[in-house]
């Protein structure tokens, strides 16, 4: 295939060790050198994650954790950017926009099927990611030609609006890591065994109130509602409420996932949904977004309980 | 049991509000080295599962290409095209937004949204650019608030709009999950009992939308009072 997963990571690898290059020659600013280093060992990852060792990479893991920590990479608010009068481009520049959501679309349900060639465009198995990647180097190529830019402004705008996500722009794939690791070590049965042991079985409200809001707070603690879900089924859904009051288990799955999703609306460990839009939209606080969406998490999280309850055990 | 000392540390960690990147990896050390494995395999595991989700961190792909896109106007240009719609305020335009997004992802679209690629460049500008016509001294700290809800339009309306689609992933691994112990569903059967969530998600959050409406008209009737820190006094473009 010509866009493969590895294709778009090399891509992505390069991209970023673009940063690090401007990062170091930022001469007026403070702390350039490890902010460099911080993306340029991020680059390395991506450039070389398939035949560095796991335990280099573990290594980088914890240099990135560190830098970070000691507050070495640099974070400065991204401003508008316009640089030159909008009217030269004017309403065509939706156009480079909105290309990267259509080209992705097209090329994850269609894309398996272009070959150049005899080459097959698209991963087939990874359809979607590798689609962003060709999506966004379109998007790229149209909005250079069309704003007539020189392709260096593509590096320095890029370095502007990632300077402002900062640290967080990783943020999203480390807990999806420690997700990795808290599995290993079996935390999701040790939290299911905790909240089987405090619920009187008998009492179907209850059992119901334990798994509904069980999701919501694994999903919070783990970020991700797909990795909740089966240790909180498997722990208190399927023995309790489907084994021993006999309730319907897809009506169990569907709400019980979207339990878990009012998790996911509340907590900073779903990152990538509610700390990097903070950060890309430049609010001062990390947790706006959060506290944007907690009054309809609760409040769709107790018509859940309620939507368990009464069709769970009828249907 | 001992390895819940990880999850409490992550928690404690988050409201202390250390650096998240420290406290997730040192939570990661902690519970490994906690659960029995040896020094290298943490490093091992940490290293492989970094590696494994390099996924989640390739929507940095998209910001060279917002980034010229708004070198050039872009987001002027999102608040001049709602600025000629007299009926558009930010709220409503945000409970268009949730509509078209739920029912996008709920046909399988996905990927037509995305903080990166259209709530910033796209979305935001424009929810602003709506509340700014109507209240030119609106204060800094409601474009913040907008800004945020135009974030958690794009959240809600994923979330319960993709697990109505019945090739989604999430789908396919409930199924996957109950034929583990025995017991076969059929997608649609998962995807149409999901659906009184979905209609109640896109319900409540439309209302905070549209209550958005009402806190922003007061926002700048105060501000109006005290503080000139409306339109007339931010640069061209700082929105």
């Amino acid at each position: 295939m010509i866009v493969s997963l590895s294709a778009i990571y090399i891509v992505a690898g390069l991209l970023l060790a673009g940063m690090a290059v401007k990062s170091w020659r930022a001469v007026d600013s403070p702390g350039r050198r490890l902010t460099s280093v911080f993306w340029g060992l991020y680059a390395l990852t991506f450039l070389a994650g398939d035949w560095l060792p796991p335990v280099v990479t573990g290594a980088i893991v914890i240099l990135l954790a560190l830098i970070a920590g000691v507050g070495g990479v640099k974070i400065a608010p991204a401003g508008s950017g316009a640089g030159q009068p909008a009217r030269t481009a004017g309403r065509r520049l939706f156009v480079p926009a909105l290309a990267i959501p259509a080209v992705t679309l097209i090329g994850t349900l269609w894309g398996k099927n272009i070959e150049i060639g005899g080459w097959k465009l698209i991963d087939s198995l990874n359809p979607t990611v590798a689609s962003l990647g060709l999506a966004c180097i379109a998007g790229l190529g149209l909005a250079l030609v069309m704003t007539r830019s020189a392709p260096s402004t593509a590096l320095t705008e890029g370095h502007r609006l990632l300077v402002a996500v900062s640290w967080a722009a990783v943020l999203p794939q480390m807990l999806a890591t420690l997700g990795a690791v808290f599995a290993l070590a079996g935390v999701g049965k040790a939290v299911a065994t905790l909240i089987g042991a405090a619920i009187p079985v008998d009492n179907r409200f209850l059992v119901v109130l334990a798994y509904t809001v069980g999701m919501a707070a694994f999903t919070m603690i783990m970020g991700n509602a797909f990795a909740a879900f089966p240790v909180m089924t498997a722990g208190i859904g399927l023995p309790l409420i489907v084994g021993l009051h006999g309730g319907n288990p897809a009506i169990l799955a569907a709400i019980g996932m979207f339990s878990g999703y009012c998790g996911t609306l509340m907590t900073p460990m779903a990152a990538n949904f509610n700390i990097v839009p903070a950060a890309l939209l430049e609010l001062p606080d990390r947790h706006a977004v959060i506290r944007a969406q907690w009054p309809t998490a609760t409040v769709l999280l107790t018509v859940n309980v309620f939507l368990m309850y009464f069709l769970v055990f009828r249907f | 049991m001992l390895t819940l000392i990880g999850v409490v540390w992550v928690i404690a960690g988050f409201i202390c509000r250390f650096n998240p990147l420290l406290v997730v990896v040192t939570a990661g050390i902690l519970t490994g080295l906690l659960a029995g494995m040896s020094p290298a395999a943490v490093l091992s595991a940490l290293g492989e599962a970094f590696v494994k989700n390099r996924f989640m961190g390739l929507f940095i792909l998209v910001l060279p290409v917002v980034g010229v896109l708004e070198r050039a106007g872009l987001r002027q240009q999102a608040q001049r095209a709602v600025a000629g719609l007299r009926q558009a305020t930010a709220g409503r335009l945000l409970i268009v937004y949730l509509f078209l997004r739920e029912m996008a992802a709920a046909l399988g679209l996905t990927s037509l949204g995305g903080h990166a690629q259209m709530v910033r460049p796209i979305l935001s500008p424009m929810a602003e650019g709506a509340a700014l016509n109507r209240h030119p001294r609106l204060p800094v700290a409601a474009s913040w608030r907008i800004r945020a809800f135009a974030a958690s339009a794009d959240n809600v309306g994923l979330f319960f709009g993709e697990d109505i689609f019945i090739a989604f992933g999430a789908i396919l691994l409930m199924k996957g999950f109950f034929a583990e112990f025995g017991i076969e569903l059929e997608p649609w059967q998962i995807a149409v009992w999901g659906i009184p969530t979905a209609v109640s998600a896109f319900i409540i959050h439309a209302v905070r939308l549209y209550r958005l409406d009402s806190w922003l008209a007061a926002e700048a009737g105060r501000a109006a009072d005290s503080s000139p820190t409306g339109r007339d006094d931010r640069q061209e473009g700082e929105i």
